[in-house]
């Protein structure tokens, strides 16, 4: 027992957690033909199940889950990995289909029925189970309604809702102006910007993946690792202080964790030359503010020049370099992330005086 | 035992009263065309029904089948429908006032019978956020967003923003600890937006002389709370945002997107 929760306490630590699900996310892409498996569907389902049924004997684990805020969670959990799973299954059908010279399964079902019954009557019944579904819910769960507002009495944690606890986690990597406006601008932007930077024809109304490899890669990359697994990190496993406890663990306010985050410039100038840091702010942050710049500049160019050549060739300048500004944007937070876990790194711009970290 | 015979039944009283029911000049006043179970019918429901209307009379196979559309942006719209019509319930006993708030809400579960509205509200809340997520994702796995339907998928962007927007701001309506906490870990984001945030970089450029343009009180957070921290000006703001501005314009989207889904060629499918 003891052994098994210390198991899930360790994998839950952000880095591993994070580690995991990039690697599961690889293994999902690259052998998705045995992923789509009916077996592997009722695995998943079936190991969560038991996940969660063996966790409501831990009381940790149940102080946590069984807040009524955070029980949607639940539900988001099982529901992302099932229709994780399902929507490959379906890619990988089509693909088969395809492979097989047989058209996908949406063009086969193209004859067309009557809406009247056929999709009214389909409908309807969506629309009974969720009332029960909801009714249910609603009288077997409470809305929560804590001690009235007191402005002088902070809890801790203090977390804003579910659903905006991946941005609030990453504020353990970027500053708020990054985590919490930048960024999120960008998240908005680039959702809206897909369907003009994504040129290709193909995969249009049909589930598929080998006929956009890069792109469901990458949506499911945004979507499910970095959003959905991140909301499920900073809701169950972030406590007091924001620290890492894991599923089974005590949410100790006293716990303690080193603090031994290092800036850039200290990196550089103190251990790396063993001067002082130079007073001129410019100075100091000078390697980080160009490493940042060609970050967002140069290194777009060179990715057009070498490794993505093919995509530049096909997308033209402007989807180019939008698509790839947006990407590495994306990619800023992982970046970011394993800088902290590998070198402690802080920040890499660390301007305080301007409110400006990077 | 007596043999089956071939005699045609006599039309039973419930059929008698049915037929001169649908005869009444009420009933013929209402529906203006028979049942849909011939095809004519079945034309003239999807076409003369104001709530049908939005439908196209037939639609290929696919796009009726759960496992294409998973029915996420209907159970969206639902779900909404279900918040709205809570909602205005909530209305009717909830005074966004630091005075009433709060008891107002814990009046809800001690003086309302039957009441499970706040709790329908709340959960009916969240899982729309669900559904919306999962509706995107199904868009995306199906290609959906390529050309012509580039515009709906922005259209449905900004409703993903709104309906978070939604849940943000009914989340502080009741005035306890989780809700003011919540919000004011929320907000402080906004301090820091770049130029228009008092602790964001770049707003000490913006000064005029020795005269600060941008401070606690007037900048982005102030603007989104009517104050310096969460407090009644807050609560007016979100309740007046959550109750009539935000509503009103994620319905008016909703109505552009159906709308689209049909002009865009209806559900999307192989070309
Ligand atoms: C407030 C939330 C929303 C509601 C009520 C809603 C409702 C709907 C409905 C009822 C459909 C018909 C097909 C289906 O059920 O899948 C649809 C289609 C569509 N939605 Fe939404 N939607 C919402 C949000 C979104 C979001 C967030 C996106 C994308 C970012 C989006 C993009 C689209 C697109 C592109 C289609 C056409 C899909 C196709 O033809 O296959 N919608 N929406």
């Amino acid at each position: 027992m003891e052994a098994i929760k210390g198991f899930f306490n360790l994998v839950a630590d952000p880095r591993l957690f994070f580690l995991l699900s990039v690697v599961g996310l690889v293994l999902i892409v690259w052998k998705r033909e045995a992923f789509a498996r009916l077996s592997v569907g009722y695995g998943l389902m079936g190991f969560l199940a038991v996940f969660f049924l063996f966790g409501m004997t831990d009381e940790n684990f149940v102080l946590i889950i069984a807040k009524p805020d955070n029980v949607p969670i639940v539900a988001l959990i099982f529901l992302v990995v099932f229709f994780t799973w399902y929507s490959m299954r379906e890619a990988v059908l089509n693909d088969q289909r395809v492979a097989a010279g047989e058209d996908v399964i949406e063009k086969q079902e193209s004859d067309r029925v009557w809406v009247w019954p056929d999709l009214v009557y389909t409908e309807l019944i969506a629309l009974v189970l969720c009332t029960a579904v909801l009714v249910v819910w609603s009288i077997a769960l409470e809305a929560p309604i804590e001690q009235p507002a007191n402005p002088a009495n902070t809890p801790n944690p203090s977390k804003a809702p579910w659903y905006f606890l991946g941005l609030q986690e990453m504020l353990v990597y970027f500053d708020p102006w990054l985590a919490g406006v930048v960024l999120p601008s960008l998240i908005i932007v680039g959702l809206m910007a897909i369907p003009y930077i994504d040129t290709n024809p193909k995969g249009n109304g049909y589930y598929t993946f080998n006929e956009r490899k890069a792109e469901v890669t990458l949506f499911l990359f945004g979507f499910v690792i970095l959003w959905t697994s991140l909301i499920v990190l900073g809701t169950f496993l972030r406590g007091p202080n924001w620290n890492f406890f894991g599923p089974f663990e005590y949410w100790d306010v006293h716990k303690l964790e080193a603090l031994n985050n290092v800036q850039l410039s200290e990196y550089l100038w103190v251990r790396g030359l063993g001067t002082a840091l130079p007073d001129n702010i410019l100075v100091r942050e000078g390697i980080g503010i160009l490493l940042s710049l060609a970050y967002v500049t140069v290194l777009p160019v060179i990715l057009a020049r070498t490794v993505l050549k093919g995509y530049y060739e096909k997308m033209g300048p402007t989807r180019f370099y939008v698509g790839a500004f947006l990407f590495l944007m994306m990619l800023s937070l992982p970046i970011k992330m394993f800088s902290r876990w590998l070198v402690n790194l802080k920040y890499v711009v660390s301007i305080p005086e301007w409110f400006f970290n990077i | 035992m007596a043999k089956a015979k071939s005699i045609q039944p006599q039309a039973g009283a419930l059929e008698r009263a049915w037929n001169w029911l649908t005869e009444t000049q009420i009933w013929t006043s209402v529906f203006r065309h028979e049942a849909p179970i011939s095809d004519r019918n079945r034309v003239l429901v999807m076409l003369s029904n104001v709530f049908l209307h939005l439908h196209p009379v037939r639609l290929k196979k696919h796009g009726v089948r759960l496992r294409y559309t998973w029915c996420m942006g209907g159970l969206s719209f639902f779900l909404f429908l279900v918040l709205t019509f809570t909602g205005v319930l909530l209305m009717f006993y909830y005074r966004p006032t630091l005075e009433y708030a709060y008891s107002d809400i814990v009046g809800l579960r001690e003086h309302v019978p039957l009441g499970i509205m706040r709790e329908m509200h709340r959960w009916g809340a969240h899982a729309m956020v669900i559904t919306v997520w999962l509706h995107m994702f199904r868009v995306f796995m199906t290609g959906s967003y390529k050309p012509p339907r580039e515009f709906n998928w922005n259209v449905g962007v900004i409703m993903l923003v709104l309906t978070l927007l939604l849940s943000f701001t009914g989340y502080l309506l009741p005035w306890d600890q989780l809700a003011i906490w919540a919000i004011t870990v929320g907000s402080n984001m906004a301090r820091a937006t770049p130029f228009l945030g008092y602790e964001g970089p770049g707003a000490s450029l913006l000064a005029i002389g020795d005269v600060q343009l941008i401070h606690a009180a007037d900048d982005a957070r102030f603007a989104l709370l009517g104050g310096t921290f969460v407090g009644e000006g807050a609560l007016l703001r979100f309740y007046v945002l959550h109750c009539v501005a935000l509503p009103l314009v994620i319905g008016f989207l909703m109505a552009v997107h159906f709308w689209r889904v049909r002009k865009d060629g209806g559900i999307s499918g192989p070309l």
